[in-house]
This record gives structure tokens, sequence and C-alpha cells, in this order.
């Protein structure tokens, strides 16, 4: 008995001291990045373009690109994503074929994003000819989003009871309708938050957009999709690495890398208080 | 059958044989219960995959019945009730074998519409489980996909229903307050409500009070009492008080085959075969 106790005293301390270690990187890190970072953060810093050769002024056209291109990725791998899931979880009979794209698609979320980046280059600028643009960019993030948007579209229709299709079914509703009426609008929540997660983990992606539209430096904001853009973590990269005085940006570096981490943690916010609702109507 | 044979013409005068069916069935109260024949099941066999789940059944329901099937669980209770209005047909791997006759028609034959099947035959739920909607919107969905838009037919309908399943008063006030905060024999009136809002002729009940306490389940036999006036009932229970206070007739299964179908009466009192008598006597099961 008192053996059982220590042992689970022990156990439990042990767990904590994991958390608390994986919970300190993650405050280290954004730390140093919020001290060094703030002080170049202004409203100028927000509504400017770069000037000076990129050692002053603001990353406004960033920001801009960055948000397009995740509409862009939105609009292809929100719709696309819970196509895919709704055939798969519902109508797919189970075989060989739906078994193997379910692999894919698992293996798909594993794959490396300068894979993506390439393979996009391919697809889109020489194949369909699109150009390296917003446009092509945002096709090629949704791609790397969509297997995630499927896999957690998946995992939201598997959370609808079955027995609220089984009471659709039993009243003499088609599939389409109990799924219409009775399974998406249960499921909805759950499937835009795994969403809206992968849309964040899309947003801070450089290596796809690397080749297919992203652009080091533009004086002007895109005027239409077909344009080339800029984008903050691929800005940030250039800031860190790839400038020609890298020590005198650094401030702005960090401050970039600090509105672009805040952007991901909003955004994750989101998903995390649309979840809290999702659990809030289905235990009313 | 002497009224009937009285009559010049019996055969061809339908109005008049309905007239007359329910005078017998006024006549016979208790003895020989409704004599139209509303549900055959021939030969049928079910098999999940490669599992015999049924064995041959053979049964006939009259209309207006209420019809108690009793056996150890796993017997295939169940699976047989969710034969009747094809429920099993979403689960994977799955055959029929033989025939269900609904008013003389095979409810297997490629010419049924299995959404016009399950609309003519409902079905309440072991688990109640009603839609996380408001108990109006509960009751109105069967309605409202079955393409009905008149708002005022809704709400009259609705009303109906709920009074037809006896729970009307207890939710009159909050039906547009959600369904999930009724408690679990409420809900599974409320379950019973949206199944009488379509007007079905059979209604399958699976252990609808398996999960309550005596009072919601006195009060859903009550119901069925009610219920068979107007619906032929096919009732699933455990509980051998239930099956012999509600059903007119009993059907005992075991292993997926039909040991003994009577009267409940018979079934109860005098059963023809020893181990009908030992189920019903609670020597086993
Ligand atoms: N979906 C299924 N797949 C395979 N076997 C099943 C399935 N559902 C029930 N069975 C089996 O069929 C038999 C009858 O089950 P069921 O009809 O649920 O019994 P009951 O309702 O009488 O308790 C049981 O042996 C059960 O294991
Ligand atoms: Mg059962």
């Amino acid at each position: 008995m008192k053996k059982n106790k220590i042992q689970e005293i022990l156990g439990f301390n042990i767990l904590r001291l994991c958390t608390g270690f994986v919970l300190l990187f993650l405050i280290i890190i954004f730390w140093d990045i919020a001290t060094k970072g703030i002080g170049s953060v202004n409203w100028e810093f927000l509504t400017a373009a770069p000037s000076k050769g990129m050692t002053e002024g603001g990353i406004f056209p960033a920001i801009v690109g960055t948000f397009l291109v995740t509409v862009i990725t939105a609009v292809l791998a929100i719709p696309l994503g819970m196509a895919c899931a709704i055939y798969l979880n519902e109508y797919a009979k189970d075989g060989t074929l739906i078994r193997l794209i379910r692999m894919s698609i698992r293996n798909l979320s594993g794959v490396p994003s300068i894979v993506y980046g390439l393979f996009g280059v391919v697809l889109f600028v020489q194949l369909i000819k699109i150009d390296t643009s917003i446009l092509a960019a945002g096709l090629t993030l949704g791609l790397m989003t969509l297997p995630w948007t499927i896999t957690a579209s998946e995992e939201a229709l598997k959370s609808v009871p079955k027995s609220y299709r089984e009471g659709s079914l039993a009243l003499g509703a088609t599939k389409w309708q109990t799924i219409r009426t009775n399974v998406l609008p249960y499921s909805i929540p759950g499937m835009l938050t795994g969403t809206i997660l992968g849309l964040a983990r899309a947003a801070g992606e450089t290596a796809p957009i690397l080749f297919t539209g992203a652009a080091f430096f533009l004086p002007f904001l895109p005027k239409s999709l077909s344009d080339q853009f800029m984008a903050l973590p691929y800005h940030l990269y250039i800031m860190s690495t790839q400038h020609h005085d890298i020590a005198r940006v650094r401030p702005l570096a960090y401050g970039t890398a600090l509105v672009l981490v805040s952007l991901v943690f909003c955004m994750n916010f989101i998903a995390i208080v649309l979840r809290y609702k999702l659990r809030k109507v289905r235990l009313e | 059958m002497s009224p009937v044979t009285a009559e010049p013409h019996p055969k061809n005068n339908r109005k008049f044989n309905k007239k007359m069916r329910l005078v017998m069935k006024e006549q016979d109260k208790g003895k020989k219960k409704g004599s139209l024949l509303k549900i055959k099941v021939e030969h049928f066999n079910f098999f999940y995959d490669t599992t015999r789940a049924l064995k041959d059944i053979e049964m006939q329901i009259y209309a207006n019945t209420v019809v108690g099937i009793i056996g150890p669980s796993g017997c295939g209770k169940s699976t047989f009730l969710r034969c009747f209005n094809r429920m099993n047909d979403i689960i994977r791997n799955v055959r029929y074998q033989g025939e269900i006759y609904i008013d003389d028609r095979n409810i297997f034959d490629k010419s049924v519409d299995v959404v016009d099947l399950r609309r003519n035959v409902g079905m309440v739920f072991q688990k109640s489980n009603p839609f996380p909607k408001s108990i109006f919107e509960n009751v109105a969905y069967g309605l409202k996909i079955n393409g009905v838009r008149d708002k005022d037919f809704i709400t009259q309908k609705v009303e109906k229903s709920l009074k037809d399943a006896v729970i009307w008063d207890e939710v009159k006030d909050r039906l547009h307050k959600s369904a999930f905060a009724l408690s679990g024999g409420q809900q599974q009136r409320l379950c019973i409500a949206r199944a009488l809002a379509i007007e079905p002729e059979v209604l399958l009940l699976d252990e609808p009070a398996s999960a309550l306490d005596p009072i919601a389940t006195s009060k859903i036999e009550e119901l069925i009492h009610e219920l068979k006036k107007k619906y032929t009932i096919i009732i699933v229970t455990h509980n051998m008080q239930q099956a012999a206070r509600v059903s007119d007739y009993t059907a005992f299964i075991m292993l997926g085959e039909l040991i003994e179908y009577e009267e409940t009466n018979k079934i109860f009192t005098n059963p023809s075969k020893k181990i009908t008598e030992d189920y019903v006597t609670g020597r086993f099961g």
C-alpha cells in the first residue's frame, strides 16, 4: 500500500517535470523573441514598407503577402479537405483502395515542406504555368495543408455519435440529408479547429513559397493574385541569414519574428476558443 | 368469423370489411386480436459476414397488435428488429436471405425504396437518442426532411405527436429548449413522439424502457397500450413481466432461432416447449 503511494507520487512528479521542461523552452523562446523584438515593433513597423536596402522601415508588404497567401491556402484546403473527409468517412466502402488512400494521406502529412515547394514549382509554375505568384504559393501551401485538414475533418466526423445518424436514417432521411442536417452541424467546429491549426502552420512555412512566388524585396504591394509577394517567414529568413548587414538589421529580424509568432499564436488561440465553444454546445 | 360470413359479399366490400374488423376486435378483446395480416416473415435468415445471426424465422404479425420479442441477451432480438426497417443495411458485410412482407410487399424487393420503408416503419432505439436540437425541432425533424414546409401543419403535428406520446404536458412550456435537458424517461418518450410525427404504420421498439426507472417504465407501457390502436408494434424486451404486460403475442428467440411464437397468455402460462417454460420462469437467461 505504502509502496504504491510512493510510486504514484514519484511518477506524477516526473510527468509534471517533463511538462514543465517543455513549457520552459516555449517560454524561453517567446521571451527571447519578445524582449529583443518589442523595441522595433511600432505603428510604422507594421504599416510601412522596408526602406534603405531593408535596413529601415517596416514589414507591411510581408504581412499583406502572408495574409493573402493564407487566404488562398484556406480557399483550397477547407472545402476540398472537408469534401474528402466526408467522402472517406461517410460514403467510401472500406477496401484496399480506400485503405491505400488513407495511408497516403497520413504519409503526406509527414512529407517535408521543401518537397511540397519543389512539387509546387513543377506542377503550378512549370506545368500549369501560373507563374511564380501568390496563387501558385497559396495552392502549394494548400496542398501541404490538405492532409491535415482531411485528417482533422475525419476525426470531427467520427466524433459525431452513431446514434444521431441512425436516428435520422430511421426517420426516413436519405444519407445526404442525414449528413447535412445531423452530422455536419456538429462536426464543422471541430473541422475548423483542425483546419485553422493547419493554416497556422502553413502561414509560418518558408520552403513551399520559396520557389513558388515569395520575393526577396518588392517596393510595392501585390496588385493581383498573379503577382509575386513578400511573406513574413521568408522576410525573416532573409533578415537573419541573407542580408548584407545582418548585425545591423537584427532588431528588425526580431521584430518580424515577434509579429509572425504572435500571428500563429492568435490563430491557434482562435482554434482553441472554437474547440471550447464546441464542447460547450455538446454538453448542453 | 360469423359476423363476416353472414353478409352477402363481404370480400368485395373493403369498407365493410374494415368496419367489421373493428367490430370483431371489440368483441374478441383479449382473444383473437386483429385479423388483418400486417407482416409476414418467411424463411428468414440473417448473416453478419459469415455468422448466421437469425435462423429460418417464420412469423405472422397482425395489424394493431403488440408483439413482444424476448430471449437471452445476444440471441438476435435487436438484429431481428432492425431487419423490419432494414436498419442493418448500414452495417457492412451483412446478408439477408428469405422474405419479410409488410402489407404483402417484400421489403427486400429491388423496387422498394429503403427511405420510404423507414418512413413507414418507425423505430425507437434502446438508448434514447434525441438530437442536440430543441424539443420542437426534434419532433419536427422527420417532417422537415420529408419535405413538409407548411409551418402551421408542422406546429400542429408536433403538438399532436407529443400528446400521443404523453409528454406534451411536461414539455409544452419549453418546446424550444434543448432536448438534452429532459430526463431519461422524457427523452425516450420524445423519441417516440419523433417517430410518431411521420405517421408510420409499424413501430419498432428496442428495449425502450431498459434504462428507465419504474415510473417512467410504466408510463411507456401505458403509452404502448394506447398506441396499438393506431400502430402495429414490435417490442424487444429483456423484462419478462413487461412482455407479459404489454404484448398480445410473444416470440421467444434463442441463439437466432424462433423457439416459440404464441399468444402472450399461452407463452407465459402454458408454453408448448420445455425450454420456453424454463426461460419464462427464469430458470436461465
Ligand atoms: N454489427 C455486428 N456485427 C457482427 N455481429 C454482430 C453485430 N451486431 C450484433 N452481432 C452479433 O449478433 C448476435 C445478436 O446480437 P443482437 O441482435 O444485438 O442480440 P440481442 O439484441 O438479442 O441482445 C450477437 O451474437 C452479436 O454478437
Ligand atoms: Mg439488443
